[in-house]
């Protein structure tokens, strides 16, 4: 018998490559996100991606499947270099997406103007969290979804969903940053590349692993080192924002930012439904098509039992998470961190 | 060396002696016996899925260091689309290689057939990734890319030897289990 105070929340799913979306389609997803092979999205990794071809056929899979296929165009162009996203507009459009998840405002405004029967989703790289930001979209580019940053406690997003006219898709797993989505310039700072602008995270180019005689492994971003794991100590990104730093007020290495830790809420699904989230959102596009197949065969029982007023049954995700630690982040409280 | 980051539980002699003859058997083998295998596998891959080399890019021209810690040597893969390589060498050979990457033969095998995740392998420190990182990223992007079963598209292939090969698979999967379990 389903839940009535539940309305049925989208899984909204991470695809990096085709086999990858086949595959979360398979387990269950609602609606798969994924990105061109460019600079036109926040995980523009090498090998990674979807050309047009490989998005037609993708798409063609997960209709046929009623699942949606959303494209994160969700980067920002720098001054001369608009063209490459205003073409992935385009060619989203012509592909028919069921939605494009965009950050910046010139390609909100070139898609809203140009398409006004595409469907815009905002993305967490806007970084709008406030009533007047998430209106201010809505009302200039008719945004239908704000994707919020991961800084609101459940009862702040339920205050939130009171407050703006478009639906709420919310993180419920995955990584989890420092939570400056679209303002963080650290991998700038270390690499020259931008996070933002060219869509890289800690560039694998300059990334590099060492490991001593005494399997301690050490990981660097160009020229930092920003870590170092002791033997059978479990490891994470080699982001900066994950790094562990010597400050003078800590005496040893110190996760000055944020420890290696994944996002897990599924013990918070039931109240971010009641809060009137309309989509939950699990972070990877990265992440191999076995962490797809259990994460969203996960998430896709714990849902289906929350709307069949089931205990939902969460099944143990800690081996896929960052560092093998979990964290409900500031959903639970502000006191996080 | 790759150093275990696990508390290894304790075997009598004798079982660790029985457990270790598939090992020993590969270490008196001679590679040239297992260079065709190997040469046919990465040939069937090539042939049976082109759009890897896309997904790699340039760097289809590195040379790429297996090494699966657990058997007696490490594999050199060369993924160039015009004449993709692999091949066996002993350790001691110290092969010339761009990238690599070490784990238990099971783990790596696991995470090219689509049901290891990488990334929670690396988090673990049951898979370690050495030189260009940069490669190693694009390859197991590339190889994660595959429709279906990888492993069972290669035994496949080996036509009225598949079932012997699957066999084989299955009995070393099955003395590493009870090796971990023991």
């Amino acid at each position: 018998m389903p839940d009535p105070d539940f309305l049925r929340p989208e899984l909204v799913c991470p695809a990096g490559t085709p086999a990858a979306l086949r595959t979360a389609v398979d387990a269950g997803a609602d609606a798969v996100y994924c990105g061109f092979q460019n600079a036109t999205n926040a995980r523009n990794f090498p090998g990674l991606n979807f050309t047009p071809a490989e998005l037609e056929q993708a798409i063609g899979y997960a209709h046929a499947r009623e699942a949606k296929v959303l494209l994160a165009v969700n980067t920002f162009p720098p001054a001369g270099r608009f063209d490459l996203w205003r073409d992935a507009i385009d060619v989203a459009a012509r592909l028919g997406v069921d939605a494009v998840i965009v950050g910046d405002i010139g390609v909100a405004d070139y898609a809203a103007r140009t398409y006004p029967d595409l469907r815009l989703h905002l993305s967490v790289q806007a970084g709008a969290s406030s009533p007047e930001a998430i209106r201010f979209y809505c009302q200039a580019f008719a945004v239908k979804r704000v994707v919020l940053p991961r800084i609101l406690t459940v009862t702040e997003i339920a205050e939130l969903h009171r407050e703006i006219p478009c639906e709420i898709e919310a993180f419920i797993f995955g990584n989890i940053g420092m939570m400056a989505e679209g303002r963080c310039s650290l991998t700038n700072y270390a690499t020259g590349l931008s996070t933002n602008m060219d869509g890289v995270c800690s560039p694998a180019a300059d990334v590099r692993y060492e490991e001593d005689e005494d399997s301690t492994l050490t990981t660097k971003l160009g020229p930092f080192m920003i870590d170092r794991f002791a033997c059978g100590e479990n490891a994470g990104y080699p982001t900066i924002c994950k790094g562990r730093y010597l400050c003078s007020s800590k005496p040893g290495g110190y996760y000055a930012f944020e420890e290696p830790v994944s996002l897990n809420l599924s013990a918070l699904l039931p109240d971010l439904m009641r809060a009137g989230v309309t989509a939950l959102k699990i972070e990877g596009r990265q992440r191999s098509r076995a962490y797809v197949k259990a994460v969203v065969s996960a998430f896709r029982k714990a849902v289906d039992d929350i709307m069949a007023s089931h205990e939902p049954a969460l099944a143990n995700l800690l081996a896929l998470t960052e560092g093998h630690k979990e964290t409900q982040g500031a959903y639970r409280s502000k006191t996080w961190r | 060396m790759l150093h275990s980051s696990r508390v290894e539980p304790s075997v009598s002699p004798l079982r660790a002696l029985l457990n270790n003859i598939p090992n020993l058997l590969l270490a008196v083998t001679p590679l040239a016996i297992i260079q065709p295998i190997l040469g046919h596998i990465a040939s069937h891959v090539a042939l049976d899925h082109p759009e890897l080399f896309a997904r790699l890019g340039s760097h289809a021209r590195k040379r790429f260091m297996v090494d699966p810690i657990d058997l007696p040597f490490v594999l050199i893969l060369s993924p160039d689309n015009n004449r993709p390589t692999l091949r066996a060498y002993r350790r001691y050979e110290k092969p010339a290689h761009d990238a690599g990457i070490a784990g238990k033969f099971f783990n790596l095998l696991d995470m090219i057939d689509g049901s290891q995740d990488g990334d929670a392998l690396f988090f673990s420190r049951d898979l370690r990734v050495t030189g260009d990182t940069e490669a190693v990223v694009a390859l197991r992007n590339a190889l994660d890319d595959f429709e279906g079963s990888a492993l069972e598209s290669v035994i496949g292939s080996f036509g009225p030897l598949a079932k012997p090969a699957a066999l084989a698979v299955s009995g070393m999967r099955a003395l590493q289990s009870r090796q971990n379990h023991a």
